[in-house]
């Protein structure tokens, strides 16, 4: 009994409590940066935002999570039930489960995998299933085309995400995102990879389908894209997982580039702030240039979009890549 | 050159750093959003909002059934019927005003030769019931009552304009 008990249950009981402390912090900062998109967007357009629910509207997104709980699930009588009910959980889980590799701070990782950026990669394109199941199981035009669009979207960027990420690697020597994070103790990444920099931050918007790449969701064209049949919770699970996306891509951003949990100077007043809290700044920072561009940017025409994804990004990331590595094998830069 | 200056401004994504620098300076500007419920905007006296039958200061009301806003009504959304009242007075027995059917025009206001129906500065008087919306007589008169101070100060405050 002690030894079913030492080996297995309290591993088990451990392990969840390690999930619960990761997930419950991220579905607050979901439901935050839903406020926070709103506040953001109402003030550059001179407005104010939700300011009636709880002091400065603060209760809002607790306000409107109860509405969607309160709605009525509708299942279409054309839709595939299994899969139509299917699409909006991979979805969301899918966010989730990225950020079991990710480190908010110095060893606070859940799982501390030598492939993290290769697992983080795999999981935001496998994103891309909940909403080609949403939109076929809808059994709806509108549903059906936004998610053909987000599925070419989403694989025309991962390629040059991918280029971005390799040319990390190449200056790290180590696919461990902690390690990652280390290698950037003299310089964030930002600073050399400019260039790669711009453009995975770029490309994150067009994976988290986000303005201007938010085509599958255009509501001129496609009223609301992929998840035009959901209601409730269903809808609220995409809804969260998109959000979740968005800060799973800009958790990436800062460990990629902008030094995860480091002070931006490694000298007194900045070293005695806990890394999480500089990483929650930067995620925060990442997050409200997401917002930023929406409230800039007109939503891109769909022919433009692959043209940037295909046409600028792929061969300037692939050029990108062969002058790192070039430059390392010349100047032997080579990553100890 | 042409080309490189293009290029060069695709590549350093000039155009949007500066529109991303005008939005940003939009978030810090100042707001111009009126807090409606607790913050509310100017009115004119010209301003045309739920109706009034007005009465002089000794309290007889100054409807005579006249019937001219009836007649002039777009949308014909007043009913008035009339009879002499025990002292011979002519007034209305019934003033009933459709505010479903209202275009707020305000031709009443005008026609009326002795200012009593008057369209006051009040908009705020929505209702749970669509019954609720037709109003009659002692509905209008109260109104007058309760919007008298404002409805006077806006009819002297247009008055040099008329």
């Amino acid at each position: 009994m002690a030894e079913f008990w030492f080996t297995y249950a309290w591993p088990t009981i451990w392990i969840v409590i390690k999930i619960l402390f990761i997930v419950v912090p991220l579905l607050i900062a979901v439901a935050y940066l839903t406020y926070a998109e709103r506040k953001v967007i109402g003030f550059m357009q001179l407005r104010m935002g939700p300011n009636v629910v709880g002091p400065f509207g603060l209760l809002q997104p607790f306000a409107d999570g109860l509405k969607l709980m309160a709605k009525e699930a509708i299942i279409p009588t054309g839709s595939n039930r299994v899969v139509f009910l299917l699409a909006p959980m991979i979805t969301f889980v899918l966010a989730l489960v990225g950020w079991a590799v990710i480190p908010v701070a110095d060893g606070w990782v859940l799982s501390n995998i030598n492939v993290g950026i290769l697992y983080l990669f795999a999981i935001s394109s496998l994103g891309v299933y909940g909403i080609i199941m949403a939109g076929w199981a809808s059994n709806s035009k509108y549903p059906f085309l936004g998610a053909l669009r987000s599925a070419a979207q989403m694989i025309s960027y991962e390629i040059s995400i991918g280029f971005v990420i390799v040319t990390v690697l190449l200056a790290v020597g180590s696919l461990n995102l902690s390690d990652i994070v280390l290698a950037q103790q003299k310089i964030w990444f930002f600073i050399p990879l400019f260039p790669m920099f711009v453009i995975f931050f770029i490309s994150g918007l067009a994976e988290t389908n986000r303005a201007p790449f938010d085509l599958p969701e255009a509501e001129a064209e496609l009223v609301s894209g992929y998840n035009v049949e959901y209601s409730a919770m269903a809808f609220a699970l995409f809804f969260l997982g998109e959000y979740a996306n968005m800060i799973l891509i800009s958790a990436m951003t800062v460990i990629l580039f902008l030094g995860g949990w480091l002070a931006p100077f490694d000298i007194a007043p900045f070293t005695w702030v806990p890394g999480v809290i500089w990483f929650a700044l930067k995620v925060s920072f990442v997050l409200f240039v997401f917002l930023w561009v929406r409230a800039t940017l007109p939503r891109y025409r769909y022919d433009q979009l692959m043209r940037l994804g295909w046409k600028v990004f792929l061969p300037f990331s692939l050029l990108w890549v062969v002058v790192t590595a070039g430059a390392i094998v010349a100047f032997d830069w080579f990553p100890k | 050159m042409a080309f490189l200056d293009r290029a060069a401004r695709g590549l350093l994504l000039t155009e949007i750093v500066r529109g991303m620098w005008l939005t940003l300076r939009y978030f810090f500007k100042e707001k111009v959003t009126v807090n409606y419920p607790y913050e509310k905007g100017p009115l004119s006296p010209r301003f045309r909002g739920e109706h009034v039958l007005r009465r002089y200061p000794n309290g007889e009301e100054r409807c005579i059934a006249c019937k001219l806003c009836e007649a002039i009504c777009p949308a014909q959304a007043i009913t008035i019927e009339a009879e002499p009242r025990e002292d011979g007075s002519r007034r209305a027995t019934r003033y009933d005003i459709d505010m479903t059917k209202c275009i707020y025009c305000g031709y009443c206001q005008e026609a009326c030769p002795v200012d009593a129906i008057v369209e006051g500065p009040n908009f705020e008087f929505a209702t749970e019931t669509r019954e609720e919306l037709m109003y009659n007589k002692d509905k209008l008169l109260e109104n007058g009552d309760r919007w008298e101070a404002e409805v006077a100060a806006a009819l002297a405050a247009d008055a040099p304009y008329r």
